[in-house]
């Protein structure tokens, strides 16, 4: 089961990864002219919980932020939708009008981002106490500094919710280390408030095993330690030398998966920019 | 026996939690007084959600709680907390249909009230939303007025602050429209003021001034109506007067009313100063004096 949970886990990174990287260059092409904001690097976090919910066969409610495209696609959002909306399309998944930073996916649950920071902990948890369905909510490490995201993780406790926050931690606000920002950790305040909370690496295995070890009807948070690629938006490298974990996947199980996706990928965006 | 206003929306909020799964989300709310009485004794297993004194966060929890579908009436205690309670609200809950397709039902009772209470609690804040796209704002100060707008909310997808104002809370008296044939002046007040200018229009009355009273409840969207038009015109005078600070949206008002009437257009609301706690540094919406001494200036 385990090598089965990875592979799959490999698959829909590979899918996120080669959209990203597609996307790369369709912005240095210029054929994207709005702020783009890639998440290559940071898949393997979307792309495991997605699998671990998949094989539970539950369908939460899921809140995204900017650079949410992988957890669009590993969530199973169609990338063709997210195509057009990056070219600002009418029928594009966010109507043409959320570009890259406030996607969405009402298929599959996945609500879109207002642009302000953070806004998204508190509205996911009032929705998890209107209707006491499993959500997920993906936040940064910067958003997750906001005071509004801290109360809710609070109030998320003392009603006792089930949510989980995943913070994607890569470290940085655009270039703004977090030893610069703060000297605490989110999942520390997170225990503070009785809230079953972990600081991870962004290892597939390991955030499957912190799950699996809570208890789904309360509230969770997981700060997962991950790796932004490219520039916080648009098409650029910061540092070549940056961990990738997708190396890692693709010396494990070959590259046919990703080929797959590179394939899928073109096609979409092949699809999107002939009409 | 007549109804007052307060009993009304106790009834309104009883019925939205008990017969339609509503919620009603604030701070403080089954605190002594129960909001001046404007809450029926309920609790949280009934959707009487008490929330923590987080403003801004609270403000997310209630538009969550509208995305699932509980249209919550987000109780606001004083209008000025707006500050920390709007962001969400109007920049998630008010777009969300626009941008996404998803509608965000949700009501913001949002309370005024004055008088030493000092430069955030006091007054009616209004304006603070009227700017923003996606948002319906009502102020209801009779019982009928406020029944009639829950029947609108809950046919409708929209966000919707109303204005509420404790000032009101005791009136049992619905507020028809004061006509004359040819007046000399048409006011267009809005919340409190709704019912000073009565009584200013009254007593001027007894002066030999016909001024006519063509109350707002309908902010925004805001369409004057036929009568509104047809009053202003042979008036050629008009004053809207409002609970808030007058550079926002009661010259906004005032401009819709001026269009295609040629009418001479004046506002009355907060003075563009800071209240203090105390009367002799307060800042309050027009009094009855003020307005008949503004119409007798206007006239003379």
């Amino acid at each position: 089961m385990e090598q089965n949970y990875k592979r799959e886990t490999f698959k829909r990174a590979s899918l996120c990864r080669n959209f990203e990287n597609e996307t790369y260059k369709q912005i240095q092409n210029k054929k994207l002219k709005l702020p783009v904001y890639l998440s290559a690097g940071q898949e393997y976090i979307a792309a495991s919980i997605a699998q671990y919910v998949e094989e539970l066969n539950i369908l939460p409610d899921i809140f995204i932020q900017h650079r949410g495209h992988s957890t669009y696609l590993s969530f199973g959002g169609d990338p063709v939708g997210l195509v057009k909306e990056l070219l600002g399309k009418k029928d594009g998944c966010a109507n043409g009008m959320g570009g890259s930073a406030s996607i969405q996916c009402r298929e599959k649950q996945i609500y879109g981002h207002d642009g302000l920071m953070g806004s998204h902990v508190p509205i996911s948890t009032g929705m998890c106490y209107g209707n006491k369905k499993l959500t997920l909510c993906f936040t940064g490490d910067a958003a997750g500094e906001e005071d509004y995201s801290l109360t809710a993780i609070g109030w998320a406790s003392t009603k006792n919710l089930p949510i989980w926050y995943i913070v994607e931690d890569n470290n940085l606000s655009i270039l703004t280390e977090k030893k610069v920002r703060r000297n605490w950790e989110l999942q520390d305040v997170a225990q503070s408030m009785n809230v079953s909370a972990s600081g991870l690496p962004d290892d597939p295995l390991m955030i499957w095993n912190f799950i699996e070890s809570h208890n789904m009807e309360k509230p969770m948070l997981l700060n997962v330690a991950t790796n932004r690629l490219f520039w916080h938006a648009g098409a650029g490298i910061d540092d070549p030398h940056t961990f990738d974990r997708h190396k890692i996947y693709i010396d494990k199980f070959g590259t046919d998966i990703v080929k797959e996706a590179e394939q899928r990928v073109k096609e979409a965006w092949s699809k999107c920019l002939s009409h | 026996m007549s109804i007052a206003l307060r009993d009304t929306i106790k009834d309104t909020v009883r019925h939205h939690l008990t017969k339609e799964n509503g919620l009603a989300m604030g701070q403080c709310l089954t605190a002594v007084g129960w909001v001046g009485g404007t809450l029926p004794e309920l609790y949280e297993e009934d959707g009487m959600v008490e929330l923590s004194m987080a403003d801004v966060a609270g403000g997310g929890f209630a538009v969550g709680a509208a995305l699932a579908g509980r249209r919550p009436m987000y109780v606001i205690r004083y209008q000025g907390f707006n500050w920390f309670n709007a962001p969400m609200i109007i920049n998630y809950a008010a777009k969300s249909k626009e941008i996404w397709g998803v509608p965000c039902p949700m009501m913001v009772r949002s309370i005024a009230m004055e008088g030493g209470i000092g430069p955030v609690a006091g007054s009616s804040h209004h304006a603070l939303y009227y700017r923003m796209p996606g948002v319906k704002i009502v102020s209801p100060m009779t019982p009928y007025e406020y029944a009639n707008m829950y029947l609108e909310f809950m046919d409708s997808d929209d966000v919707l602050y109303v204005s509420e104002h404790r000032g009101a809370y005791g009136n049992t008296e619905e507020l028809p429209n004061i006509d004359y044939d040819i007046p000399d002046i048409v006011l267009f007040p809005i919340s409190i003021t709704r019912f000073a200018a009565v009584e200013a229009a009254k007593e001027l009355e007894k002066e030999g001034y016909r001024v006519a009273v063509h109350h707002i409840v309908n902010i925004k969207p805001f369409q004057p109506s036929e009568s509104d038009r047809n009053a202003l015109m042979r008036a050629r005078h008009g004053i809207v007067l409002d609970d808030d600070y007058v550079d926002g949206i009661a010259k906004s008002l005032a401009f819709d009313l001026c269009k295609g009437t040629a009418s001479e257009m004046h506002v009355m609301g907060l003075k563009d100063k800071s209240a203090g706690f105390y009367p002799q540094v307060d800042n309050l919406p027009p009094s009855k004096d003020e307005i008949i001494a503004k119409i007798k200036e206007i006239l003379k």
